[in-house]
């Protein structure tokens, strides 16, 4: 974890809370630092800032150091810290709403987070093309991004073998459809790759 | 009982047990299960991570097709595509705007006057007396740990049936079916969902609590209601004994398997031989 200068950081990003606030619907600065999300949540061992360090930077206007951590992109989105929270607030729609940010003011996700990025791109790609996820293409377009070649090539073989793994994609016929929702939400939103 | 049904991306692929119970369970409990046709994926998993609108709109295209169905419930199996349907559903029931919206992006209209229910509930709504008629195999002496996850009970706003802390309906549901269902504490701790894909090492850890908890309370088996904490649990089974140095061998199955094996139906068609983790010790186990 790096070293914060809070001051400088809450002069510079004091509208944040607000931005947040409206795009996730969530009452971020009722936040009393309880600690029950970060508490119950399953991945804060492998974060690099907690649930409840999350909303706290948020209060105090630390968009770069948000935008560019793991956390937001590792969170596994189960909603245990959301159902917990005394304050009513949806913590899984921050990280959320702070990831589609990050990939909006074009962050480049680091570390574990970029495996993340890179498995969404390669199964919304797959949804793109086909109307429907492709396993294997998803399997194989993920490591090859990822240049994790053979992270879970071990499996894929007993997949094969079981025939879990199907060789050609399934397409549905609506495809022009699926193609127009990517379009319209580009058109109108930005966000996707 | 008529349902939409919504096979959702895992169904012919590591879901296709789940799908093949699925059915033959529909079946002898009288379940009609009409495919949505040309139904697309529905954004679980990914759409979130991207875009707001995205997440609303790749599901929203379902219901519409959906609804022209004149059918009133949607009902799927997969916890993730349960969710994102009902995310939609509530969204775009809720509020005008976001509905016009989802609507032109689509360009289908959906008007709102869908249910969406997961299949367990769907299964979970028919009169157990009902379910008890067809159980003429009971899986006397069989100890379940029934594993619920995230996307089946949170939040509880979207999701909104059975309490989200210790839900029962699934341990409810293997009673019927003659076995003994485990109280125990990981009912609906996370097993880290695409993490398995995306960041293993993670997964693993998480994988491992949960295996490590039903362990402990002497289940014979788990049963989940979801293609990706099937995947998890079954297949990533190994590489948390690989990388862990645990000796995990726990048997994995969807409730539907288990409800189909009480039922009479045969564990071929149910495809209990597809499985990473060998069904075999729990198919003597209940002859
Ligand atoms: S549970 Fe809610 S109030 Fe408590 S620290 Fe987390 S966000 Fe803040
Ligand atoms: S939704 Fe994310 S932050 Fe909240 S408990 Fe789950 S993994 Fe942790």
């Amino acid at each position: 974890m790096e070293s914060i200068n809070i001051n400088q950081s809450i002069a510079k990003n004091a509208q944040f809370i607000e931005e947040i606030g409206i795009e996730s619907g969530q009452p971020v600065q009722k936040c009393y630092q309880c600690g029950k999300c970060t508490a119950g949540c399953p991945v804060a061992f492998a974060m690099d800032y907690t649930p409840n360090q999350v909303i706290r930077m948020v209060q105090l206007g630390m968009k770069e150091e948000l935008l560019k951590s793991e956390t937001i992109w590792i969170c596994a989105s189960c909603s245990t810290c959301s159902t917990r929270c005394p304050c009513e607030v949806e913590i899984a729609h921050v990280m959320e709403t702070l990831r589609i940010m990050a990939g909006r003011s074009g962050t480049a996700p680091a570390g574990k987070a970029k495996y993340v990025e890179v498995m969404y791109d390669a199964l919304l790609g797959t949804v793109e093309k086909y109307g429907r996820t492709y396993e294997v293409g998803l399997v194989l377009n993920n490591n090859l991004k990822s240049g994790k070649l053979f992270n879970g090539a071990d499996m894929g073989l007993p997949m094969f073998q079981k025939g879990k793994l199907q060789l050609m994609p399934s397409k549905v016929q609506g495809a022009a459809e699926i193609a127009r929702i990517f379009a319209e939400v580009r058109k109108m939103e930005g966000g996707v790759k | 009982m008529r349902y939409a049904y919504f096979p959702g991306c895992s169904y012919h692929g590591t879901g296709k047990e789940y799908e093949a119970s699925t059915h033959a369970v529909a079946k002898k409990l009288g379940m009609e299960l009409v495919t949505i046709p040309d139904w697309s994926c529905c954004g679980a998993t990914a759409a979130h991570g991207k875009s707001h609108l995205l997440n609303v709109a790749l599901p929203a295209r379902n219901l519409a097709i959906a609804e022209g169905m004149g059918i009133g419930e949607v009902t799927t199996g997969c916890a993730a595509c349960y969710q994102q349907l009902a995310n939609a559903n509530k969204r775009m029931t809720e509020n005008q705007e976001i509905r016009d919206k989802v609507n032109k992006v689509t360009g289908k209209e959906y008007k709102g006057t869908l249910k969406v229910k997961s299949l367990v509930e769907a299964i979970g709504s028919i009169d157990p007396e009902q379910i008890k008629a067809q159980v003429v195999k009971p899986l006397s002496g069989l100890k379940v740990a029934a594993y619920y996850g995230c996307l089946l009970v949170r939040p509880p706003e979207i999701t909104g049936f059975d309490d989200p802390e210790n839900p029962m309906f699934m341990d409810n549901m293997m009673k019927l079916a003659g076995a003994e269902a485990l109280d125990w504490a990981h009912k609906t701790e996370c097993c880290g969902a695409s993490l398995g894909v995306s960041n293993l090492g993670i997964a693993v850890k998480m994988i491992n609590k949960i295996l490590k908890a039903a362990v402990e309370k002497g289940a014979d088996c788990m049963v989940v209601a979801c293609p990706f904490c099937h995947l998890n649990l079954d297949w990533h089974q190994k590489s948390v004994n690989k990388q862990l140095g645990t000796t995990y061998d726990m048997p994995v199955f969807y409730f539907t398997e288990l409800l189909g094996l009480a039922m009479g139906v045969s564990p071929d068609e149910l495809g209990l031989k597809t499985h990473f983790t060998d069904t075999q010790k729990v198919l003597s186990l209940v002859g």
